[in-house]
């Protein structure tokens, strides 16, 4: 029942928007994208737009939809028309080449940096004064700590929060075994597991439950901004880096003739004033003199991608959080 | 088939039998039975053994109890108390009346996610109400306690509604009757009131219990989504979604279906029995 539902309503909004391209003069672009970008890419689309008018002479009109990574990478796959895809996770596209077909599986180096402009790491925000002493992952899993963690069978922001407790015990020169027996102990550690990560921070700020939030570096301005300063940052020794990739959909771009446009569009997020909004809405930029520019802001820490732990999205969706993999073992386990 | 058409012809007095009887299996093909044969369809791509991997295993079987028991026991708390609040609707005048009354359809307009959210922040355990509980050691959000409050929430109006007008149509002289017949308080409600409304309450029960089963925009903010405790069955669906695995979400959808259309058609059949009983009463 919901299964039908939400295929019809992608189909539904595919419709709708199909409509309301072709109603309109002006060319016009669709970002598919993950829920929390919204904001930066709201800046960005102006300035874009204001730079696409001044080097082309063409106006633009760039649409954004936004919903949770995979949700939105499903939309695309059920026949949303996004012109660009920008997502927070690379399996989120790979899914378009694999399932799809609707870019090349070597999308990732068609632009630098594997393709994502901006990144993020996963952090630890504790109460104010830090009064667990939680200074590292594994403070996280130690008897007593109760620790809230957006579920890893649905969001992004979980998956990235299991990989950076895993790496960080290889990184130190551990073993999988003691990764595993770390992760198992944290994951015991979760009285809720929240269906987003918005609402992990609600479940946290709001309902007071938990000594600490593992969440992304770019939600912690904002969850003091909404929620006043009765946090503290803790940057823990290792941490994953979350790259935020970005594809031109190439079967849309072609069928509507917007490749140029499209593709400008991803290029100009490496421009000094896109890295600029990004810093402003605390993505960490790729460009090395707008990070140097914003290093109060984005502590230098020590990282790892996933392609290094894992050896890429897909071989961790597999391994780990597919039904019956690992993640599923260690929270039966962590049960008992 | 032609002997059933001219035997319902016959008795028949309104035109236009067959563009309409044509027209309702089109538009219940069209809006019912296309979709769900289509999650039937994507569910036969797997062999028997993944099926039964996909619905019975040990998660997914504690996920069909919360769900099946916390919607059996938000439906049965609403028909009690939905009884309750239509009788004092309909029997008595107070003042704002009309606003108590607009207040009931409420859970119906109320985007699910807004309810969940507000239901959470109301029962967790530093809210308005949950703090209360605390000292009780109960606690409401983030248990199953909590998908139980949601549940209630989204039901209530369908036992109301259904049986709003039925009780309108239940005159109070019913009662005098009774009284001036020798029956006492309890005697007219039982043997008098209760078998008028019978069938009108098991509609109102066996639609709340619906709704429940499906329930998903409120229910996950309060659940707490605990494996084998408190995650329902259609967030193993969404997550079945999250890895691209359409059929096995099918797969628990058709269990999920196929289990709900044996239990309406039980109460639908115990409401056919309570109104042949009530009309062999009257």
């Amino acid at each position: 029942m919901k299964l039908s539902s939400l295929r019809y309503r992608a189909l539904l909004g595919a419709a709708l928007l199909g409509a309301a391209t072709a109603a309109t003069a002006a060319t016009s672009l669709l970002n598919v994208s993950y829920d929390v970008a919204r904001e930066f890419y709201k800046d960005y689309n102006a300035a874009f737009v204001k730079h696409w008018k001044a080097t082309a002479g063409e106006d633009l009109d760039v649409k954004q939809s936004h919903g949770g990574s995979s949700k939105q990478a499903r939309a695309v796959l059920d026949g949303l028309e996004a012109d660009v895809v920008t997502m927070n996770q690379a399996s989120d596209i790979d899914v378009l080449a694999t399932r799809g077909k609707l870019v090349p599986p070597d999308w990732a180096k068609r632009l630098p940096d594997n393709a994502a402009p901006t990144t993020s790491t996963t952090v630890i925000l504790v109460r104010k004064g830090n009064p667990k002493g939680i200074k590292d992952w594994p403070d996280l899993a130690k008897p007593g700590i109760s620790v809230v963690i957006p579920n890893p069978k649905i969001t992004g922001n979980g998956r990235y929060t299991y990989v950076a407790a895993w790496g960080s015990v290889l990184k130190a020169g551990g073993n999988a075994d003691q990764a595993r027996a770390l992760v198992q102990k944290i994951f015991a550690n979760v009285p809720v597991f929240d269906g987003g990560g918005r609402a992990a921070t609600t479940t946290f700020a709001q309902r007071n439950i938990g000594d600490a939030l593992a969440t992304f570096e770019s939600e912690v301005e904002l969850i003091k901004a909404e929620f006043g300063d009765n946090f503290e940052v803790v940057y823990p020794k290792w941490s994953i880096l979350a790259e935020n990739p970005v594809s031109v959909v190439d079967k849309v771009v072609d069928k509507k003739g917007t490749r140029k446009q499209a593709e400008a569009y991803l290029k100009y997020l490496w421009s000094d004033e896109a890295q600029e909004i990004a810093a402003k809405h605390h993505l960490r930029p790729r460009a090395a003199a707008v990070l140097a520019k914003h290093a109060k802001e984005f502590p230098k820490i020590s990282t790892f991608t996933i392609d290094e732990v894992f050896g890429g999205w897909t071989q961790a969706q597999k391994v780990h959080f597919d039904d019956g993999g690992v993640y599923d073992q260690i929270l039966a386990a962590g049960k008992k | 088939m032609i002997f059933s058409r001219s035997l319902l012809r016959r008795h028949t007095v309104l035109p236009g039998f067959d563009l309409a009887l044509g027209f309702t299996l089109l538009y219940l093909s069209l809006i019912v039975l296309v979709p769900l044969s289509a999650a039937f369809l994507k569910t036969f791509t797997l062999s028997w053994p993944a099926f039964w991997d996909a619905v019975a295993s040990p998660r997914v079987v504690a996920s069909y109890k919360l769900t099946f028991g916390a919607s059996l026991a938000a439906a049965l708390v609403n028909a009690a108390f939905g009884l309750v609040v239509a009788w004092v609707l309909v029997r008595y005048d107070f003042p704002l009346k009309r606003l108590v009354d607009a207040l009931v359809d409420l859970p119906f307009a109320l985007p699910t996610a807004v309810a969940g959210i507000a239901l959470t922040a109301l029962y967790s355990a530093n809210g308005w109400i949950g703090q209360w509980f605390v000292p009780l050691g109960l606690k409401i959000a983030f248990t199953p306690l909590g998908v139980f409050v949601a549940l209630t929430f989204i039901g209530l109006p369908f036992v109301v509604r259904t049986l709003q007008p039925v009780l309108e149509e239940l005159h109070a002289e019913v009662e005098e009757a009774a009284a001036t017949l020798g029956a006492d308080r309890w005697q007219t409600f039982a043997r008098v009131i209760l078998p008028i409304l019978t069938p009108a309450l098991l509609t109102g029960f066996a639609l709340a219990f619906a709704r429940a089963l499906g329930e998903y925009g409120s229910v996950i903010f309060i659940a707490g989504n605990l494996p084998m405790i408190s995650e329902i069955t259609p967030l193993l669906i969404i997550t079945k979604l999250e890895q691209y695995d359409y059929a096995g979400a099918t797969a628990i959808a058709v269990v999920m279906l196929s289990a709900s259309f044996v239990l309406l058609l039980a109460i639908n059949a115990l409401q056919a029995w309570a109104r042949r009983r009530q009309g062999g009463v009257a």
